[in-house]
């Protein structure tokens, strides 16, 4: 996983079946200094998250596993909000 | 599977509900000889390792489920040992 930092969300009006009803929230990864690490992803929102707080996603097949059995076609997904993280 | 070290904990109280009790650790990746690699990772913890401690982690969701015991968690990596030495004969 990775932490990250909900920066927007993107709308879509004609998309895949499974996808109806997921939200999908833009992510900027960061690192645990809160610099940017990497492009902007958009990643499938299993908790309701929203645009400023600090997250955790999951990449890959296991990104679809939070809204099981619904098999939507994401690959990556938040997972965790974070409340803080301590260093050291 | 990859060496890294422990370098912090995240605390995350609204999560999905299988990763309630996970430990959340920080990890950096590590060359053999022991420089960073890359940038840091989240893994849920299946060993008790500690933050400073050198851990073998593993990439792979079905092994980073299974670690914490949790078949199916959405995890993509996870601390399955902690690293006493590593022999470079």
């Amino acid at each position: 996983m990775q932490l990250g930092k909900v920066i927007g969300n993107v709308v879509l009006n004609n998309k895949n079946d499974t996808l109806i009803g997921v939200t999908l929230l833009l992510v900027q990864p960061i690192s645990s200094a809160r610099e940017s690490l990497g492009r902007v992803i958009v990643a499938a929102d299993s908790l309701g998250a929203g645009a400023g707080e600090d997250v955790f996603f999951v990449r890959g097949k296991e990104a679809s596993f939070p809204f099981y059995p619904t098999e939507v076609p994401a690959d990556a997904a938040i997972v965790g909000i974070v409340d803080h993280w301590t260093i050291g | 599977m990859l060496l890294a070290r422990v370098t912090g904990t995240v605390v995350s109280s609204e999560k999905h509900p299988k990763l309630e009790g996970a430990k959340l650790l920080l990890v950096q990746p590590l060359t053999l000889d022991d420089t960073p690699r890359g940038s840091e990772l989240l893994a849920v913890d299946g060993t008790g390792a500690g933050v400073g401690e050198k851990v073998l982690i593993v990439l792979e969701g079905r092994a980073a489920g299974d670690a914490i015991g949790k078949t199916g968690a959405p995890v993509d990596a996870a601390i399955v040992g902690i690293v006493d030495g590593v022999d470079l004969p």
